[in-house]
């Protein structure tokens, strides 16, 4: 068994960082010249690593499925960014920022990671005001914070309900600025379609041109993946349509490592799923919370009335409404963090209480609006209601909001040391495609700041204490090594094989299937038998989709519906590492949830004992079972408690 | 519902194209146009049809990928919405709806109603940003924006680049997209340093683009899926004057 | 400054500028015509003014200048806008109702202004100016001899055959420069970026004004002299 080397510097958890900087390899200008670094994807970790590398002088060639690198899907991020400026003076600190990250995890990150997350935290936001994105500020010209998710302080930096977009924007820029500049070279609309190993280190990738269908061999150094995560295995999440987890899929076939794939995120205020032709769910700002109230009818009878259209939710008086959250966690009441929540939605609608088509719980307004007036709630959530009203066609104002969890975000992904480079040399993983700042569970206005931290502050450094060992590799023509023609020969033989089966179902409605597979077994609440069940069911899946998946068209010119099958193929194979791995998981944390393993009361149990540790996941052939290897998790600055939300 | 979709279909960048009818039934009314279409393709596919390709990706409004024009309006009848959030209520049963690509010079079309916007990239690579590299940048408190000013920029950086402006504008003019970025960074004292650089590239890319002239017609701020004013637009004016003068 | 000539806020520059300039001339010429309304006599003391005033005379030939830049920059701009669309236009559209249709036919507007400009001078500056008429025959006013321009005018709209047509025609002209103005006013200070949210709505609605006094002004003239002169 391989032992994973984590590669955690020495010293007191504050100091590792700095230790880690003092000592590392550096790349001298003139050398950088010589030096290629390909980065895919373009979110706020791929874009702000890109601009990055091409400010200190390597050759950058950067790639994105979408149409401009501006597209990608961190601009969703509504709510806001994280940092311990402790602007507020309210006693925040990094070592706050810390603590809450790593215990919101469940006591599952990587305690290291996690420290220097907090640490540069605090540059992002100052790198951002430079580049002017236009954050909020008070009446006296200073930057304004507010709450979020669970935290004591107010340490959440925002641009209205669209940071994400903002700070995108501002990496954007920045990325643009270096495109202009010639050290960044752009490909739009290509997709990755597998990485290129020679000697044991990466050496490249291969592209398709979605537009063209023209597939191609890139040289470069080193490799960085910042491609999202694999929310969309669900078929129905809160991600992009064209979000997929393709990309760090090949690279695990390749040998890189998977970590925890069944950390799932599944948040809890989404506008709730209406019909079979649905695509998408759309994503309500945890924001709401603060001052909506979670209820479903205390009577059964009054919940079937309501689904049948009989009642309406402002039929009932107060003492007929069940506040089950603040019923059964008075302390934190509707702010307890998403996994609680979303459990606790799930628990009232299969008991029979949910509203709507029985998947929904009531978010209400009613007792803000009349505590503090429909003003003021226009103005909190303005955008919110509206973005409501013309989805669902209810007016939010009038009546409660039906809300119910989505899958939001993968705190699992490609297994990283320290360094953010995977098992295979040469090969780094940075943003949600790596596992490695948020454990079981992530905290909300976080993840924008751990792809910014990866982007700016961390890949800059660490890709160099590789590099620098490089700097007597030639390049190479991909045109002329065995290991590129090769690896573009199985990319096309791939494309053939995927046009060639021609069976008679489309892709969507195999990935329809494999989502509710997903959803039914794999999903809020996993037991044993159902993990068990959804293994087979996939393994069944995936060889039905290659017996029967359409394709129309040729492979040359665009053609959506063989982006989308090359996408397909991998979830349905991902999905199973995720069934497999939250099978192996006997215990409940973070965003994984085994009813085997809970308190009387329905809370999660934890399994310290045994499951501190990062399960990371080897490919042993695609009929074979993948290997466990384990990174055991130390905790030396916290100490590692239950979390209590009561 | 029951539809009839007048649909522009084009194979690629250089064949002619035409418009196709499709009839479509059992629509729900509160599915989204999207979603519509999605059925379309599934039906398309069950027939042998290659399906309708169209740009969309985030579909809650933010990303600007969606485009599509809709019974004569960018983003279809409704306002200050992308296409991925319109709503199929909008419509009546049986009605013929026509849908056509984005239609501008700097937009080429590539296939059926995906046009190529790479030309608002290269408008922004021409300028559009702060010119300051990561790190060693000043303490983001250290220079205070009253309230007004970060609000201002910030409507103009709500921009989603999804061309909209350039769809609707009788002269395919692309000064509603160039003024949100030239606005925003003009406002804030971090962008200011450079404000008549930017502003100069910028509209000289967006002139060699093939983009039309603005004549001031404000349709662009009307079909703006984020209700940008066109008072951005007289910034841009300003600041491309201010930085002639100083010539 | 090539650069700027040659760019489209450039262009749009001398739109603006020239624009500016004949709003200017529209004021002064509609604050002479409108002597019309006081009788032979006052217009004919205007009219000789108009025609000897040394400073008139320099501004003519700019007044010219003005009108020849601010059409073949709107010729330019416009074909420039029409090829900008593409090969394929749109099979269908629907005008937005929140902006004008005044705006958004500017050139025809114009091209109508400038039809009627044409006959206009034909009526009355040619005949002044070059050709001569027998009814510009000398009168004395306040002992001053003068041409009679007021009997030109006032013979052009009480024709027996054509006098209504030709009011009609410059009500018509008076009409399609008031819809122009309405865009072209406010307009002007946008591309001069000396607008926001704020004096947005102060020029669009000055503009309104403006444009209705100017139009209405001018289509007073021949409806007064059709029924009273």
């Amino acid at each position: 068994m391989i032992k994973l080397d984590s590669k955690i510097p020495e010293g007191l958890v504050a100091e590792k960082w700095d230790n880690y900087k003092a000592h590392q390899n550096l790349v001298n200008p003139s050398n950088k010249r010589k030096l290629d670094i390909i980065v895919v994807g373009t979110g706020l970790a791929g874009g702000a690593a890109a601009a990055s590398f091409g400010e200190l002088g390597f050759k950058v060639k950067v790639f994105c499925y979408q149409d401009s690198p501006r597209r990608a899907h961190s601009i969703a991020a509504q709510g806001g960014i994280n940092a311990a400026k402790n602007y507020p003076n309210d006693g925040d600190s990094i070592y706050r920022l810390f603590y809450d990250t790593v215990k919101g995890g469940d006591y599952r990150a990587r305690e290291a990671n996690v420290f220097r997350l907090a640490q540069v935290s605090n540059d992002i936001i100052d790198q951002c005001v430079a580049q002017g994105v236009p954050f909020a500020r008070e009446y006296g010209g200073l930057l304004s914070n507010r709450s979020f998710g669970g935290a004591q302080v107010s340490r959440t930096f925002y641009a209205r309900g669209q940071t994400g977009q903002q700070l995108l924007l501002g990496a954007y820029g920045a990325l643009n600025r270096q495109i202009h500049l010639g050290t960044v070279e752009m490909h739009n609309r290509t997709e990755m379609m597998d990485i290129v190993i020679v000697d044991g280190k990466t050496r490249g990738i291969v592209t398709r041109n979605l537009v063209t269908g023209e597939i191609k061999a890139h040289f470069a150094h080193a490799v960085v993946l910042a491609t999202g995560g694999y929310g969309n295995v669900f078929f129905l999440s809160t991600n992009a349509m064209g979000s997929n987890g393709s990309a760090a899929w090949k690279a695990y076939k390749k040998g890189a490592f998977f970590a925890n794939p069944c950390f799932v995120q599944i948040h809890p205020t989404c506008i709730p799923v209406h019909g079979d032709f649905q695509s998408k769910l759309t994503l309500m700002s945890e924001s709401l919370r603060n001052d909506g109230r979670i209820w479903t009818p205390k009577k059964k009878e009054d919940a079937e009335a309501i689904r049948a259209g009989k009642k309406k939710p402002t039929d009932l008086s107060e003492d007929e409404k069940d506040y089950y959250l603040e019923r059964r966690y008075p302390a934190f009441g509707n702010l307890v963090p998403r996994d609680v929540a979303s459990r606790a939605a799930k628990e009232r609608c299969d008991s029979g209480y949910g509203v709507g088509t029985g998947q929904a719980v009531y978010l209400d307004f009613k007792t803000s609006i009349e505590r503090l007036g429909e003003k003021v709630i226009a103005d909190r959530y303005g955008n919110l209601f509206q973005m409501y009203e013309k989805i669902v066609d209810e007016n939010p104002y009038k009546t409660p909001m039906m809300i119910y969890p989505a899958i939001h975000y993968t705190m699992g992904g490609t297994w990283v040391d320290y360094e953010l480079q995977t098992t295979i040399k040469g090969l780094f993983s940075t943003g949600e495609a790596n596992f490695s700042d948020h454990g079981a569970n992530r905290l909300g206005a976080s993840a924008l700041m751990q792809g910014l931290a990866d982007g700016y502050f961390v890949i800059p450094y660490t890709i160099q204490n590789f590099l620098a060992d490089e700097i007597h590799t030639p390049r190479m023509n991909p045109n002329e090594v065995k290991e590129f023609i090769e690896a573009k020969e199985a990319v096309v033989a791939h494309v053939n094989k995927l046009m060639s089966v021609n069976g008679n179902r489309s892709v969507d409605s195999i990935h329809k299937e494999l989502g509710h597979i997903m959803w039914d077994y794999v999903g809020m609440a996993r037991n044993k038998e159902g993990l068990n069940t959804a293994i087979e069911k996939l393994i069944a899946l995936r060889k039905e989709f290659w017996k029967n998946v359409k394709v129309p068209g040729t492979s040359e010119g665009l053609n959506i519906e063989l982006e989308k099958a090359n996408r397909v193929a991998d979830f349905i194979e991902l999905g199973e590492l995720m069934a497999r791995d939250a099978l192996h998981r006997e215990e409940s944390c973070g965003g994984h949830f085994r009813e085997e393993h809970q308190t009387t009361e329905g809370e999660a149990m934890r399994n310290d004992q045994d499951f501190t540790y990062v399960a990371a996941w080897e490919y042993k052939g695609i009929d074979n079972l993948p290997e466990l290897h384990k990174e055991e998790l130390k905790y030396e600055a916290i100490e590692v408690k239950v979390r209590n939300y009561k | 519902m029951d539809l009839k979709l007048k649909i522009w279909r084009q194979k690629d960048a250089k064949a002619k194209g035409q418009f196709e009818l499709y009839s479509l039934n059992n629509i729900t009314k509160d599915s989204s146009f999207l979603e519509m279409m999605d059925v379309l393709n599934e039906q398309l596919l069950s027939q042998g049809i290659e399906p309708v390709a169209f740009d969309h990706d985030c579909r809650e409004g933010i990303c600007g990928m969606c485009s599509l024009f809709i019974n004569g309006r960018a983003h279809g009848p409704d306002t200050e919405i992308t296409t991925c959030q319109l709503h199929m209520r909008k419509f009546k049963d049986g009605e013929t709806i026509t849908v056509e690509p984005w239609r501008s010079n700097g937009f080429p079309i590539i296939k059926d109603l995906m046009v190529d916007r790479t030309a608002y990239d290269k408008i922004l690579q021409a300028g559009g940003y702060v010119s300051v590299n990561t790190g060693g940048v000043p303490d983001a408190n250290a220079i205070p924006i009253s309230k007004e000013v970060a609000d201002e920029a910030m409507d103009a950086a709500t921009c989603i680049g999804c061309g909209a402006c350039v769809a609707t504008c009788k002269n395919s003019s692309a000064m509603l997209f160039v003024s949100n970025k030239v606005s925003q960074l003009a406002l804030l004292p971090q962008g200011k340093a450079e404000a008549s650089r930017r502003a100069k590239a910028m509209v000289s890319k967006m002139d060699e683009l093939g983009f039309g002239n603005c004549t001031n017609t404000g349709a662009c701020e009307v079909e703006c899926p984020k209700g940008i004013s066109i008072s951005h637009i007289a910034r841009l004016n300003r600041e491309f004057l201010m930085a002639t003068a100083k010539e | 400054m090539s650069g700027f000539l040659s760019s489209s806020i450039g262009k749009k520059f001398f739109m603006s500028i020239t624009g500016l300039f004949l709003v200017v001339f529209l004021l002064v010429h509609l604050t002479a015509n409108l002597a019309l309304l006081f009788g032979p006599n006052a217009f004919n003391i205007v009219s000789h003014f108009m025609g000897t005033n040394p400073l008139i005379q320099i501004m003519q030939p700019i007044l010219a200048a003005g009108f020849i830049v601010h059409i073949i920059y709107a010729t330019f701009l416009t074909l420039q806008n029409q090829k900008a669309r593409g090969n394929d236009g749109y099979a269908k559209v629907v005008n937005s109702h929140q902006s004008s249709w005044a705006s958004k036919n500017m050139y025809i507007l114009g091209s109508l202004v400038l039809t009627f400009l044409v006959l206009h001078i034909l009526n009355f500056f040619w005949k002044i100016k070059v050709t001569g008429s027998p009814l510009l025959a000398e009168v004395e006013v306040n002992g001053e001899a003068m041409e009679n321009a007021y009997a030109l005018v006032a013979a052009l709209f009480t024709d027996q055959k054509l006098g209504l047509v030709y009011s009609l025609v410059y009500i018509f002209g008076a009409i399609a420069l008031a819809f122009h103005l309405t865009h072209g006013f406010w307009s002007a200070f946008q591309t001069l970026g000396m607008s926001n949210d704020i004096w947005r709505k102060r020029w669009t609605v000055l503009g309104y004004l403006f444009a209705f006094a100017v139009g209405g002004g001018f289509a007073i003239i021949p409806l007064f002299l059709m029924l009273f002169a």
